[in-house]
């Protein structure tokens, strides 16, 4: 069956192009791009006035299952995804059993293949069942389909043990991706530590907490070469330190996510669980160091840190609640409306850092819209608003403080392997 | 002129005006309390529950007297003997206490924010009794009627807090409330132990106890809890004694007849000697008195003919 895009405005950030043409969709590959393709019988979406990108990417999801299926399941979450706009997410081990053997990362590859409706690729555990205690096995799990390691959630405490998962995991040509926190600064608290938190009541994570491991992690990759990837980045000084270590080589990649962008710890006011989050919402110098970090190349990709919860984990006390906000289906509006619209990045800069970027980071032939590409395509319309409904979810999380936001900018249509996953904002079943 | 919330979570969104209606409301309301017959109708048929999620003695039996002395039916709820033991949510046991007919809970609890939960899920009008190291009003409350009734006035004082500013509810209550009323306030305790982000309440943080004491009307000690040194905050009780421990040469510091206020309960010979937990410028005793009366003022405005706008809820 063979699927035309009609006259978007193409954006390809391999070659940094954006121009009006048509795409033309053949077996479930890009078959054609150019202007005035014939129809031919194919069928037709009509993209005038709207963008066409290289699929989205979302390199930082946590699908739940197996283990925590009240949250999210895969059949969910890659629903959620397809809302989205996204074609393509990695999925973060810590499930129940924790992805840290071949074994759950083909399990979590099989059931995507079954009942996903957009690409998974796992991501292996660092260490056995994410303790920090010894390596887990990350050559057989490299078999198995994992596309990189990391410990998100559980930060690897040991240095000397991180810096022996850094010295294989380049051995095997993997990255790792860090969740930088270091949980005797962090221990106990639920929130950004400053004026916000005294006023509430709740105990702090200062941002020296996320800081010293972004300057540890990025002192053994350093020493041991491998490649490593900064999760969540929430803090100037967490933007500097990358930045920094960029201009001397070292081989640091990180990404931001949409709240971190675009919320301050003030949102706390009144304890919304749905704003507890970890690395936790900070202050403004921070959000416009994030922004800044993103503009200038220091971050590289936009992931969501998609972390669903249900009803009841979240409708309790803040400090008794589990910190993750759901991600995937606000992602593109709050890139839009927060980055794009207000003129922080252009159109061409977002879509590479939700495309091309995260799959360069995790070594994945996605992100690019050339001649025999998987057609994994996102449709975005730059002038489409709504009006954020966690009813209308297609996740099972409704855990977002984005909830009666207006966005602007919205996904319109996710293409995965050539058919057609999400049209209008309704999932295809 | 009424309270204009519908619950009573902090001193943080009350107004200078609502805190001097509530502290000229007491004065009466301590009247009743020296009569032989400490019992008015004022609050007849009408239920306040007090619901308390950590031990308590003196804040809980305070509630108790205040809504009994106004002739309101008190029910105690302990959280120990309680389905919460069981399981159950702070929503659903509210829930089931509203159910019940409930017109004020007053919530005594373990984390921050507890009270404004239950506040958004019930209709019955909520108090808070504490609420981690959030908010804790009606201490605060008892605390500048008490100063205000021994000075004749708050503003232009000079109110001087002491101990761990971080974990105490009192002392941001008391913040709030010192400085809406027009005090200066100094604060004074371990670097370990002050949270950040004070100099934003408009109050000072001293670098030492002298500095905080020097000429101060007001003398707020906070009990120390043993807990923060084995969790690593100050070296030892001697050490904190010795550094912040408020004894009879330190109180000379202070203006003379400072007044010496403690929430109680007290650790003496470590942030108080008993010498001036006793002495004649401590009013330790007077703010417990004074802790039914504001409590009855706050019952009385909220459901009782205080309550004007009641019908806006």
């Amino acid at each position: 069956m063979k699927l035309i895009i009609r006259g978007g405005m193409v954006i390809d950030p391999v070659t940094g192009s954006m121009s009006e043409k048509d795409i033309l969709v053949s077996k479930g590959r890009i078959a054609g791009i150019d202007a005035g393709i014939g129809s031919n019988g194919a069928t037709v979406i009509d993209a005038r006035g709207k963008l066409v990108a290289p699929g989205l990417i979302d390199m930082h999801v946590h699908l739940r299952e197996p283990g925590y299926e009240p949250k999210e399941t895969i059949y969910t979450g890659t629903r959620a995804a397809a809302r989205g706009g996204f074609t393509s997410v990695a999925c973060m081990p810590n499930t129940n059993p924790v992805a840290d053997n071949a074994a759950v990362v083909s399990f979590i590859k099989d059931k995507a293949a079954a009942q996903g409706v957009v690409n998974v690729y796992p991501i292996g555990a660092i260490t056995r069942g994410s303790k920090g205690g010894e390596l887990a096995g990350l050559g057989d799990m490299r078999e198995a389909g994992a596309v990189a390691f990391s410990d998100d959630g559980s930060p690897v405490m040991n240095a000397g043990l991180m810096r022996r998962a850094m010295q294989y995991a380049r051995m095997l040509g993997m990255t790792i991706i860090s969740h930088c926190e270091d949980i005797n600064l962090s221990a106990g608290g639920s929130m950004h530590e400053g004026y916000i938190s005294t006023v509430l009541g709740l105990k702090g994570i200062p941002s020296s907490a996320e800081e010293v491991m972004v300057a540890r992690d990025i002192i053994l990759a350093g020493e041991t070469g491998c490649r490593l990837h900064i999760a969540h980045v929430s803090t100037a000084g967490s933007v500097r330190l990358v930045r920094e270590a960029k201009a001397r080589g070292v081989r640091v990649t990180a990404e931001a996510t949409p709240h971190h962008f675009t919320l301050t710890d003030e949102a706390v006011l009144g304890y919304d669980t749905t704003t507890k989050v970890n690395p936790p919402l900070r202050l403004v110098e921070d959000v416009a160091a994030v922004k800044e970090g993103l503009a200038d190349g220091t971050i590289d990709v936009i992931a969501t840190d998609h972390a669903p919860h249900t009803l009841e984990e979240k409708d309790v006390e803040y400090e008794r609640a589990p910190f993750g906000l759901v991600g995937l289906e606000t992602a593109v509006g709050l890139v839009w409306t927060e980055l794009v619209a207000t003129g922080f990045l252009t159109p061409l800069q977002a879509i590479t850092m939700m495309s091309q970027n995260p799959a360069r980071v995790l070594g994945i032939p996605r992100g690019t819209l050339e001649i025999g590409a998987d057609a994994d395509i996102t449709i975005i319309d730059p002038d489409f608003s709504g009006v954020v409904d966690p009813v209308q979810f297609a996740g099972k999380g409704r855990n977002t403080p984005f909830g009666g936001r207006l966005l602007k900018g919205l996904p319109r249509a996710t293409i995965v392997g050539g058919r057609v996953v999400m049209q209008g904002g309704y999932v295809n079943r | 002129m009424g309270l204009s919330g519908k619950d009573l979570t902090g001193l943080r969104n009350v107004s200078p005006g609502e805190i001097q209606l509530i502290l000229d409301t007491a004065a009466p309301m301590k009247e009743i309390i020296k009569r032989q017959i400490k019992k008015v109708p004022i609050l007849r048929g009408r239920t306040v529950v007090t619901v308390f999620y950590e031990t308590s003695t003196r804040t809980r039996t305070s509630f108790e007297l205040a809504a009994k002395y106004l002739s309101a039916d008190a029910v105690n709820i302990a959280a120990a003997t309680s389905s919460v033991k069981k399981g159950e949510s702070l929503k659903d046991t509210a829930r089931t206490i509203e159910a019940m007919g409930a017109d004020v809970v007053a919530l005594r609890h373990p984390m921050a924010g507890a009270a404004e939960l239950l506040g958004g899920c019930l209709g019955a009008r909520v108090i808070n009794a504490g609420d981690g190291a959030h908010e804790h009003p009606t201490q605060a409350l008892l605390d500048l009627f008490t100063v205000r009734e021994k000075k004749g006035r708050i503003e232009g004082l000079k109110v001087a807090i002491i101990g761990d500013i971080l974990y105490s509810r009192v002392a941001r209550s008391d913040i709030w409330g010192y400085t809406k009323m027009g005090a200066e306030v100094r604060l004074a305790g371990p670097a370990t132990l002050m949270p950040p982000g004070m100099e934003k309440f408009g109050v000072k943080v001293c670098s030492c106890l002298e500095e905080a004491l020097d000429g101060a009307d007001v003398i707020n000690v906070l009990r120390i809890q043993l807990e923060r040194q084995q969790h690593g905050l100050f070296p030892n009780l001697q050490e904190y004694s010795r550094l912040f421990g408020i004894d009879r040469e330190r109180l000379r510091l202070a203006a003379p007849g400072a007044l010496v206020m403690h929430p109680g309960p007290m650790n003496r010979g470590v942030e108080i000697s008993a010498e001036v937990a006793d002495g004649l410028q401590s009013v330790i005793n007077e703010q417990v008195t004074n802790g039914v009366a504001v409590r009855m003022a706050l019952l009385y405005l909220l459901i009782g003919g205080g309550a004007q706008n009641e019908a806006n809820y």
